[in-house]
């Protein structure tokens, strides 16, 4: 039997692969995944506690967050588009034009 | 205010009608057709000569000694109170009016008719030319301007025709003002007639100060009332001043110098201005003043004197001159001197006939000159022209009977009038008329020197110009027709008593001629008491001496054609004196226009030196210097203020400022620094129960 413990444990791994993704990869796209990946982390905790409190709204707010994230990853990839247009790059460290 | 008939009170009117004409020219003449402005032009004067015709026929029909009519039309310059030089004081208030009699009336008469004619003329002779509207506009604005001067009722009015008639003489000289002589000739007339302008001004002021009017009609009161003694300083004084205006305006020396340059205008123009009407100005205004004038016999021994040498000089000019108007010019000079030789020596009744009578030939020998030029397509050197009699042969035949006219043969008009003057001159001073009849024989001889240069003799025009000889129109020719027939009968009505005549014209002028008791009664008067004897021989001498000068003219222009010049070459030292004008340009040039050029090179470097250098470079340098040490606080202590706290405010940002990367994941680790931070805070806090 998977306790709430075993969800919040893999929840935290992937939680904490995200964050790290984020802070040490330098291609944009990677850093949008290891987003999605936070984001996920996130929406296995809502399941997990609303399995856990019988309750539907941990659920709903699940698909919400999904939902969200297809619009980010749009949004994001849209931006990165753009940006390469410009700069011809996708890396994150070239993107230092916002700074005194 | 009692009437005299439509044309006296409306007499106002005459200048009106050229002013209109000159008016619509300015305004709208650009547009107009060349018939329209002709007709338009040419009829105002039409109509002011009928106007005044209508006005001197009524004038005429006046009892002898009431002759005079006054219109004020409206208060001119009310200037009030004022104080007379003897202390009194007494109103001053010029009136804009006319007036009417017997002397302006024969001027009147002059300058519409001749006007009149001339302005014929033009129309044929100007038909050509550019600018056509604008000539005709300063003609109409001439004879508006000399209409006011002759009919204004007090002096200042008269100054306004006398300054207006020396703006459009200036106007029509300069009038082919692309061509330099002919704007340097305007000038030179403009600014030798304000220097005698000046003078004209400086009388009219002596008069009010010392008679309190300068209404005509109240100076002979005036006078009176003044009980000025013959001789008195103040008169020669304002009588010497009025002279130094006549001497500008009239062309006497020692103004003369303008007049022959003046020939560069169009020759209508050399014929109503600077024959006919504007020159004669001074006469009019002498005689208009000659109750000043005869109280002062210095005053009046200065006008004879000048006039007498003026004569002979510039006859003595008109001997060796080339070009046809040039001689025509010198001797309009010579004439008017004749005129103030006339004047000077008491006899203004013939001083004004000859003005009437020079008047007459003097245009027609203009407008002829400018049918032969006409004829020549422009060629004013007489040296080439000869033997033009047969090819237009109305202008050489007018043109001779204003020759003989003015040469002073009986009974043509010009022997009345040269001869009234002439006798008054012999019982004032035999000198001034031995001047006067050398003068006359001077004449003779150089305007039959010009006769036979110009229609007889041989040929000497080049080929090209030969074939376009013609006469010219009759717009041109009938005016010359007109004029000739003036010049032959205009003397008639002048007709001396000794030679069984009535001497109408002396008659008629009188009552405008003061009389002074018995030793100032007018020389012309005495005159004709004097032995008749003496008069036929006069007579006879001035008519011996003219006929001296034409043949002479006739056996060296047309028998012995060598004469002139081995005659020149005998006397080259004087022929040079003469062609040469005896220098008086080069010594004027020397004397006065060079040294208030001096003047004014003196003035410029001033200016240039202590107005521009000390005074407006000075300050614009103070201020340079002080917005230079402005500028200094400005850079320094404002400006430097102002980066001091920019500065301070960049020295406290920077350890802010080198946090901020640019680097994304550089932010991303701080939020997540930050967040585990907070977390750890937060846990902290809590300290949720251990199980």
């Amino acid at each position: 039997m998977l306790s709430i413990t075993h969800y919040l444990v893999l929840s935290l791994a992937l939680f904490t692969i995200g964050v790290i993704g984020v802070v040490t990869r330098r291609n944009v796209i990677i850093i949008l995944m290891s987003i999605e990946l936070i984001l996920n982390a996130v929406n296995i905790n809502l399941v997990a506690f609303s399995r856990l409190f019988g309750s539907v709204e941990g659920q709903v707010f699940a698909i919400f967050i999904i939902t969200d994230a297809a619009a980010e990853a749009a949004v994001g990839l849209g931006i990165i588009i753009a940006f390469f247009r410009n700069r011809e790059t996708v890396l994150a460290d070239e993107m230092d034009l916002l700074k005194w | 205010m009692e009437t005299h008939g439509y044309f006296l009170d409306h007499l106002w009117m005459i200048p009106l009608f050229p002013a209109a004409g000159a008016l619509l020219m300015f305004l709208f003449g650009r547009r107009l057709k060349n018939a329209v402005v002709s007709t338009i032009c040419v009829g105002s004067v039409i109509i002011s000569f009928i106007f005044a015709v209508a006005a001197v026929m009524s004038l005429l029909a006046m009892p002898a000694e009431h002759r005079f009519v006054e219109i004020v039309l409206f208060d001119w310059v009310p200037a009030g109170a004022m104080h007379m030089t003897n202390g009194a004081l007494m109103r001053f208030d010029v009136p804009w009016g006319v007036m009417l009699d017997p002397l302006n009336a024969v001027m009147v008469l002059v300058v519409t008719g001749v006007g009149m004619l001339i302005h014929i003329y033009s129309v044929g002779y100007m038909g050509h030319e550019g600018g056509y509207y604008r000539f005709f506009g300063y003609l109409n604005l001439f004879m508006f301007s000399m209409l006011t001067l002759i009919l204004a009722n007090n002096m200042l009015l008269m100054f306004v025709g006398w300054e207006g008639v020396g703006l459009c003489s200036y106007l029509l000289i300069g009038f082919y003002f692309l061509k330099k002589s002919a704007s340097d000739a305007g000038k030179k007339a403009f600014v030798v007639n304000r220097i005698g302008d000046g003078g004209f001004l400086l009388g009219l002021f002596l008069i009010l100060g010392t008679l309190g009017t300068i209404n005509f009609h109240e100076i002979g009161p005036a006078i009176a009332a003044g009980h000025f003694p013959i001789g008195a300083p103040v008169m020669t004084a304002i009588a010497l001043l009025l002279f130094v205006g006549a001497t500008g305006k009239s062309a006497q020396i020692p103004l003369y110098v303008w007049l022959p340059d003046a020939m560069e205008g169009p020759t209508p123009v050399s014929a109503l201005i600077h024959a006919a009407t504007m020159v004669t100005a001074g006469v009019y205004m002498v005689t208009r003043l000659n109750a000043i004038f005869q109280l002062s016999p210095i005053a009046m021994d200065v006008v004879a004197i000048v006039g007498a040498t003026t004569a002979i000089f510039a006859a003595s000019m008109a001997l060796v001159q080339n070009d046809i108007k040039r001689v025509l010019a010198y001797s309009t000079i010579s004439q008017l001197g004749y005129m103030f030789l006339g004047l000077g020596v008491g006899a203004f009744t013939a001083g004004v006939f000859h003005l009437m009578t020079h008047a007459f030939f003097k245009a027609l020998l203009f407008l002829g000159s400018g049918s032969v030029i006409h004829a020549m397509s422009g060629e004013q050197d007489m040296r080439k022209m000869g033997a033009l009699f047969s090819k237009i042969p109305t202008t050489a035949r007018t043109f001779i009977v204003a020759t003989v006219a003015i040469a002073g043969i009986p009974p043509l008009a010009g022997f009345f009038s040269k001869d009234a003057i002439l006798g008054a001159a012999y019982e004032r001073s035999p000198i001034l008329w031995i001047v006067g009849w050398v003068t006359a024989g001077m004449t003779a001889f150089y305007m039959f020197r010009l006769v036979n240069m110009t229609f007889f003799g041989k040929s000497r025009v080049d080929h090209e110009v030969e074939h376009h000889i013609h006469e010219s129109p009759l717009l041109m020719t009938a005016p010359l027709l007109v004029l000739a027939v003036l010049s032959i009968v205009g003397g008639w009505i002048g007709w001396p008593e000794s030679l069984w005549g009535s001497d109408h014209f002396a008659h008629f002028l009188s009552p405008v001629i003061a009389h002074y008791g018995e030793e100032g009664a007018s020389v012309a008067e005495k005159a004709s008491r004097g032995a008749l004897t003496m008069e036929y021989l006069l007579m006879l001498a001035s008519v011996l001496i003219a006929a001296t000068g034409i043949a002479l003219a006739w056996r060296w222009y047309i028998s012995e054609q060598e004469r002139p010049g081995k005659f020149a070459a005998r006397f080259s030292g004087a022929y040079r004196l003469l062609e040469h004008k005896y220098y008086v340009d080069e010594i004027y040039d020397a004397l006065f226009v060079n040294r208030t050029k001096d003047l004014g090179t003196a003035l410029g470097s001033f200016d240039r030196g202590v107005i521009d250098g000390a005074g407006v470079n000075g300050v614009g340098l103070v201020t340079r210097i002080i917005s230079r040490i402005s500028m200094w606080w400005d850079k320094w202590i404002v400006d430097g203020l102002v980066n001091v706290a920019a500065r301070f405010v960049g020295v406290l940002s920077y350890p802010t400022r080198i946090l901020q990367t640019g680097k994304v994941s550089g932010y991303a680790l701080m939020i997540v620094a930050g967040l585990i931070a907070l977390l750890g805070y937060y846990l902290h806090l809590v300290r949720l129960p251990v199980h």
